[in-house]
């Protein structure tokens, strides 16, 4: 007897698929949400050292970053839309457009990360522990959630790629594109995180 | 209904199966849900068994004042890691990745899981968690000595490995919610045609409501691992109240996941007590609903109690009158249950089997621990009370009376099932006796320490407690060697036990319909089903 015959196969659930990944993002936004609280806590404790260490971020950069990740996910969701209708060669490159677009916000990271850095603010430089209780807070909390931010970015970015060499290889195509779909809702997670990231830490002061 | 193992030429167990790996790799590469199952089963008993060997050194240590066969902190070192190993790598994972991955997909009728390679995935990330947490104990600074519940800001000063601990705490979390998941959408998914919910055996449902409480609390003890490990690392001062932090913010933030992680361990423990009690009395389940949906109100409200840890930390007189309240009414939905159990037996035929004492002995250990439970959560006696040995004397036997025993009655009820081969009855009760009288020696006398001022988690005593120390020590003895009993006979029983049949409780629920062991596939055809699961006649 063959093996193939003893083992019946399961028809493919893409609804439950999709079930498992909203699923995880729930799981992923509480991740968030535990961080969101302790910054709400101190923020009620610190209000003015709050007030006083957001003017030293860089809203510019990061009102440039929410933009960048507004366009890539548009354009994972348009990618996604030509999947569906076939054309594959579009899906490509409107998710290479959104990879691009995750490396920009990273590039902008740095360059935002790299100059506090060099005035000596990082997570146990000597300066963070000399500042006032409450700005100490405001830059480590910003370090945390904007460095744990990051690394969803990557880690979406990854699955994106992934997904893109799948297309590429035709194991992800029109009839089957699960992973696709799956990548761009956590890519969509990924940007709503920001949406909340933005506005606490630069526009409220 | 009997069925021959024979019947069908075609028909391979499922632990005789040869697919494309042979060996041990056919089990370690398997993405069976019943093989993935048994991995646990074997990982979860090694690792309780290395936990209890230091819940008997501490109990040695205990039985004279003075150090007796350790110093104070290789004392600190060995609670704190009995505590880790205990919560975080038998109980928690415990009934629903052992029994909740072996029984669930049969129970409703499904293949496997919705997603099996998740499954073995998250075993995977398990035993990582688990090897993390060993070699928090054996690394250069020493074991943590925090308590397995980490505070700050002791966590973050004391010298020892604590970022391995929490390391491990954090990853075996992932793996929870990995399993929480997975087995969401196979209860939404994969029912057989027919099995509504309101159909589906008790145990399933009390896997669906505890995957939710794993996929929605347990994100909660992650993020606070981390700011912990990131705070030991750089200093970040979340809650080192030197740098401005708050020590209690850290205690909120452990409790919203550690208090629903007691749901977590006692659920899926309920619902296999849901399972044995019909079947060894013969009758249909009384309160279906009911116990279904006190499931769900233990799976909600347990969320909104995890201030009682905390009465003594400092809270607003609202706050800690809100959490005693909620902390009452989380006891109702428990009440509905026992209730539950004790009408479907009243007029059944109860037949005493192995399986059935240990139900019973749970709804006992699960009632005292209950009501001490209730002393814990009024606000006067909880002052008079907190951090004594009265609290160690609670939550073991709500914890290891209450999800011990199922797991106990669960290996009992379901071995003849999983292996095809029935155990010795006679032994199997034996082992029961010393296992029951050594528990309730062991921990009753701690009730009474505790009142009168015995301080939980300190190595040494005063002369007066002594008498309380030695019973304990000795129901420790008898517990153990009940429980070597215990595993013995399963193992004999494994290896040179008599044929079981398909069905030998005459048990009504789907896993029964099938051969013992069940083949690969479990079903050759999915059943339809048209009928309430406990349909005895």
């Amino acid at each position: 007897m063959e093996e193939k015959s003893l083992h019946h196969e399961e028809p493919r659930d893409d609804f439950g698929a999709k079930m498992g990944m909203w699923l995880f993002i729930f799981t992923e936004l509480l991740l968030f949400a535990g961080l969101f609280l302790v910054y709400s806590v101190y923020r009620f404790q610190y209000p003015t050292f709050f007030h006083q260490a957001a003017l030293e971020l860089n809203v510019t950069i990061g009102s440039l970053n929410t933009v960048v990740l507004l366009i890539s996910s548009m354009t994972v969701a348009m990618s996604l839309t030509a999947m569906q209708k076939n054309n594959r060669k579009l899906a490509l490159t409107l998710l290479f457009i959104t990879v691009l677009c995750a490396l920009i916000f990273l590039f902008n990271k740095y360059i935002e990360w790299g100059t506090k850095f060099e005035e000596g603010l990082y997570p146990g430089s000597p300066l963070m522990l000399k500042l006032e209780r409450g700005h100490l807070l405001f830059f480590s909390l910003y370090f945390f959630m904007t460095g744990l931010h990051a690394l969803h970015i990557i880690i979406g970015m990854v699955i994106l790629l992934i997904a893109w060499f799948k297309i590429k290889k035709g194991t992800v195509n029109t009839g089957k594109y699960m992973l696709l779909e799956n990548g761009a809702l956590y890519w969509h997670l990924v940007d709503l995180i920001w949406i909340f990231l933005f506005p606490l830490f630069y526009l409220i002061t | 209904m009997m069925i021959n193992n024979n019947l069908n030429p075609e028909y391979i167990n499922y632990l005789d199966y040869k697919g494309k790996y042979t060996g041990i790799r056919a089990w370690l590469y398997s993405t069976d849900h019943k093989r993935i199952g048994l991995m646990y089963l074997y990982a979860i008993t090694t690792f309780f068994s290395i936990g209890a060997i230091m819940g008997i050194l501490m109990r040695i240590e205990l039985i004279a004042p003075g150090p007796t066969i350790m110093g104070p902190q290789t004392y600190n070192g060995i609670f704190t890691v009995h505590g880790i190993i205990m919560i975080f790598m038998v109980v928690i994972p415990g009934l629903s990745v052992v029994f909740g991955n072996l029984f669930m997909p049969i129970l409703i009728g499904a293949r496997d899981v919705a997603f099996p390679r998740l499954n073995l995935f998250a075993f995977y990330v398990y035993l990582t968690g688990c090897a993390l947490a060993i070699l928090s104990q054996v690394l250069r600074h020493g074991p943590p000595d925090t308590g397995w519940t980490f505070y700050a800001p002791y966590s973050l000063n004391t010298g020892t490995n604590v970022i391995a601990a929490t390391g491990a705490a954090f990853i075996l979390g992932f793996s929870s919610i990995l399993t929480g998941l997975n087995f969401i959408v196979t209860i939404h998914r994969m029912r057989a045609p027919g099995m509504t919910f309101f159909r589906m055996p008790l145990f399933v449902w009390a896997i669906y409501a505890t995957a939710w409480i794993q996929l929605l609390a347990t994100p909660i003890i992650g993020i606070t691992l981390l700011m912990l490990i990131i705070e030991r690392l750089f200093n970040i001062g979340f809650f080192e109240p030197a740098l401005g932090g708050d020590p209690v913010l850290f205690q909120h933030l452990f409790w919203i996941y550690s208090h629903p992680a007691v749901y977590i361990m006692i659920l899926p423990a309920m619902g296999v007590i849901s399972e044995i009690i019909p079947t060894f009395s013969q009758k249909r389940i009384y309160g279906y609903r009911a116990i279904a949906f006190s499931s769900l109100a233990i799976a909600g409200v347990g969320y909104l109690i995890w201030g009682h840890h905390m009465f003594t930390s400092g809270m607003s007189l609202v706050a800690i009158w809100s959490f005693s309240l909620f902390t009452f009414i989380v006891a109702i939905p428990s009440a509905v249950k026992v209730f539950s159990w004790v009408g479907t037996m009243y007029k059944g035929s109860i037949d005493l089997k192995p399986p059935m004492l240990y139900a019973l002995s749970f709804i006992f250990l699960f009632m005292i621990g209950g009501f001490s439970g209730l002393v814990l959560g009024g606000l006067a006696t909880d002052v008079q009370v907190h951090d004594t040995a009265f609290v160690v004397a609670h939550f073991h036997y709500i914890v290891f009376g209450g999800m011990g025993y199922a797991f106990f009655g669960a290996i009992h009820y379901w071995f003849p099932k999983i292996y095809g081969k029935m155990y010795k009855i006679k032994r199997a009760n034996i082992a029961w006796a010393l296992t029951f009288i050594g528990f309730n020696l062991l921990y009753f006398p701690q009730f009474i320490l505790g009142m009168q001022g015995m301080p939980r988690r300190y190595f040494d005593y005063l002369p007066q407690f002594q008498t309380g120390q030695v019973i304990s020590t000795i129901g420790s003895f008898i517990f153990i060697s009940g429980f070597i009993l215990m595993v013995y006979n399963l193992i004999m029983g494994y290896r040179k036990g008599e044929q079981a049949t398909a069905n030998p409780w005459k048990g009504t629920t789907l896993e029964w319909t099938i051969p013992s062991p069940p083949s690969l596939e479990n079903f050759e055809e999915i059943p339809v089903i048209t009928e309430d699961p406990y349909n005895y006649k």
